[in-house]
């Protein structure tokens, strides 16, 4: 990629801390040994994003890939690092140019009656930000409505409905118009079709196929399903426990998988066309974020685990171009 | 197929008496099980696939009923049996598997004590040798030193160990069928995977017939002997897992199969089926798919019978997809 990228996250790390409550000060101030719990939800990560890619972010519960997204959406501020769009740093802009760039990076949830408000009409839903935004005239809003609602598919004679009303696949429609109605470049789609049925899921997922062709969107598509990453991403970044451990074309990444997490992951995937096969899993569980395990996260369930697996974190290295791994063992 | 079978549910009929309406959850739903065989039962929300498991454990509440239709187990007659009969039954010779295992488990007791209570209420042995058989029953779902874990309560596992005390207590008992319902959709994959190897071991070893409830295609693909689809309350196709996934008779199993995005398929658009599920409420004459089936025609106002089209394979369907030139069209 020889052009600034839409967006790059630089060294990016989101950490939660459990403040120390009031008791346990004043167990400290008699000598009580309490700490602040701190879990480091995404460590360290960068990440190029060029115009009108697909990537996809992968990997299991807890390991910082909803975090990362927020970070991405602006909904988290990031503990250290940089956000850049465009190649400018989101932070370090100011007023109109701020509202700008965090206008066009527009984020789509996964459970779509907790994120509309259930008291206003779809109308107000998808009206609301444009109107707000300036990006069209109170006079222009009730057609611009019909065509955001035309374009996910819904019928515009039902714009005077609640969400409660509608299905759960068109609730997730009126969550994506939502969105486009900002005219947002880039749209980070977090567990977007994990609550819908299967020929739902299948609608959503040619929907935004549909609208990455007609409006150009760059997408960060945020799945633990990686069937449905396999068939949309150009690009798959996988996680686990708040680092990137793998990223790669998806189509080489499925063919042959580099790090032993990313292998041991493409193996466990359920697929349609593998029948009565025998499952042979992984050992052992995701360890809790809060406690890490030392060196590489991944080596207390790693078959090919090496001491230095224990003491040292690998560092993410080129292996083919356009691909990295975090592991010790391409260094041999 | 000439084992034994353990199983047999003939024309099962189970509906919603409610203030809008009669909801027919399940609607003359007939099939049999195998010993050591695994059923998958797949369908989308609302399909009666979860109705149909609870009406096999005699658990529908009012104003669910179980309206007739017969439920064999073992040569026994379930159906109609009084609540005292089915408490004698349920936990000793068939056992349901839940999405969460939270409905199992008694977040204010210990491990121990919920397995030794199941056990002593169905067997007069000691504490002591119930406490072993419940340890015993850890192990076999491949929880490590099930002696220090008899003691813990629910809150100390993780997602996935629940899940297997949730089986091992299912287990206890030595029940001749398990219902699953959706036990591994909650989990991540690679703690599926863990679940899916223990639980094919424990058919192939102990004999034991399953039926597992679920919308994932993929997962009946690689667990399954046999599949039955269900929509709007009835069995649509019926037959050998792999028979029916590679070459399905039904429209809906058709377009469900499309829907999955798969590995030849990359970026190019799903198959999606048009519209929603119709309410139970307000069934249309005739197939209950026909309003959404690329195939119907004038035939399909009358609903078809479940007729065998092939050795062991069942399909719902005036117009079903053949795979051999045997086509004569028209209606059966």
């Amino acid at each position: 990629m020889s052009a600034a990228p839409l967006l790059a996250l630089d060294a990016v790390s989101k950490r939660f801390v459990r403040r120390l409550d009031a008791a346990e000060k004043i167990v400290n101030l008699f000598g009580g040994n309490r700490r602040e719990e701190v879990v480091h939800a995404v460590d360290n990560v960068s990440l190029q994003i060029a115009e009108g890619e697909v990537v996809g972010l992968v990997g299991e519960s807890g390991c910082g890939k909803s975090t990362l997204g927020r970070v991405v959406a602006g909904v988290h501020a990031a503990s250290s690092g940089r956000v850049l769009w465009r190649g400018r740093d989101i932070d370090s802009l100011s007023g109109a140019e701020r509202r700008e760039a965090t206008l066009k990076i527009q984020m789509i949830f996964q459970d779509p009656m907790s994120s509309l408000n259930p008291r206003m009409r779809v109308r107000d839903i998808v009206g609301e930000a444009p109107r707000v935004h300036g990006l069209v005239s109170s006079g222009e809003v009730a057609d611009y409505v019909d065509r955001m609602l035309l374009r996910v598919g819904l019928d515009p004679s039902y714009k005077s409905r609640y969400p409660h009303q509608f299905s759960g696949g068109q609730r997730q429609r009126i969550g994506i118009a939502r969105a486009l109605a900002v005219q947002p470049d880039f749209l980070v789609c977090d567990e977007s079709i994990a609550a819908l049925d299967v020929s739902i899921q299948a609608q959503v997922l040619n929907l935004f196929m549909d609208l990455r062709e007609d409006l150009g969107l760059t997408y960060l598509f945020i799945s633990h399903d990686l069937g449905v990453v396999e068939h949309l991403a150009d690009r798959v970044v996988i996680m686990y426990l708040g680092r990137v451990v793998e990223s790669a074309p998806a189509a080489e990444l499925f063919a042959d998988p580099n790090h032993p997490y990313a292998r041991a992951l493409l193996e466990e995937v359920p697929r349609i066309d593998t029948r009565k096969r025998v499952f042979q899993p992984v050992k052992g569980e995701i360890p809790s974020p809060l406690a890490p395990p030392t060196g590489c996260h991944f080596h207390p369930r790693c078959p090919h685990a090496m001491p230095r697996c224990r003491e040292e974190a690998p560092a993410l290295r080129e292996i083919a171009p356009g691909r990295v791994s975090a592991c010790h063992l391409n260094e041999a | 197929m000439t084992r034994e079978t353990v199983l047999e549910v003939r024309d099962l009929r189970t509906h919603f008496f409610t203030k809008a309406g009669v909801a027919r959850a399940v609607d003359g739903v007939s099939f049999s099980l195998a010993r050591g065989e695994v059923l998958g039962l797949v369908g989308e929300s609302g399909s009666g696939k979860t109705v149909t498991g609870f009406s096999l454990m005699g658990l529908v509440d009012p104003p669910g009923r179980l309206v007739s239709g017969s439920i064999r187990l073992g040569g026994e007659e379930l159906a109609g049996l009084p609540e005292e009969g089915w408490r004698r039954l349920r936990g000793r010779r068939i056992a349901m598997i839940f999405q969460d295992p939270m409905m199992t488990l008694n977040p204010v007791l210990r491990i121990d004590t919920q397995m030794i209570e199941a056990i002593r209420a169905h067997a007069g042995v000691s504490r002591e040798a119930a406490r072993e058989r419940a340890r015993e029953a850890l192990a076999r779902v491949g929880i490590p030193s099930p002696d220090e874990r008899l003691a813990a309560y629910p809150h100390q596992f993780s997602g996935g160990m629940r899940q297997r005390v949730a089986i091992a207590i299912a287990l206890l008992n030595e029940p001749e069928v398990i219902v699953a319902d959706e036990p591994t959709t909650a989990l991540d994959v690679t703690i599926q995977a863990q679940i899916l190897y223990e639980v094919q071991k424990l058919c192939a070893d102990t004999g034991l017939a399953m039926i597992w409830i679920t919308h994932d295609l993929a997962v009946v693909g690689g667990l399954a002997d046999r599949v039955a689809v269900m929509y709007a309350g009835r069995i649509v196709e019926q037959g050998p897992v792999d028979a029916v996934l590679d070459a399905p008779f039904h429209p809906y199993t058709h377009g469900l199969i499309g829907s999955v995005p798969s590995q030849n398929r990359r970026g190019e658009r799903l198959t999606q089926i048009p519209g929603m599920a119709p309410s139970l409420l307000s069934l249309p004459e005739g197939c209950s798919f026909a309003a959404r089936c690329p195939r119907a025609d004038a035939a399909c106002t009358v609903m078809p019978e479940l007729s065998e089209l092939e050795a062991g394979r069942l399909a719902r369907c005036h117009h079903p997809h053949r795979t051999l030139e045997t086509a004569r069209g028209g209606a059966a």
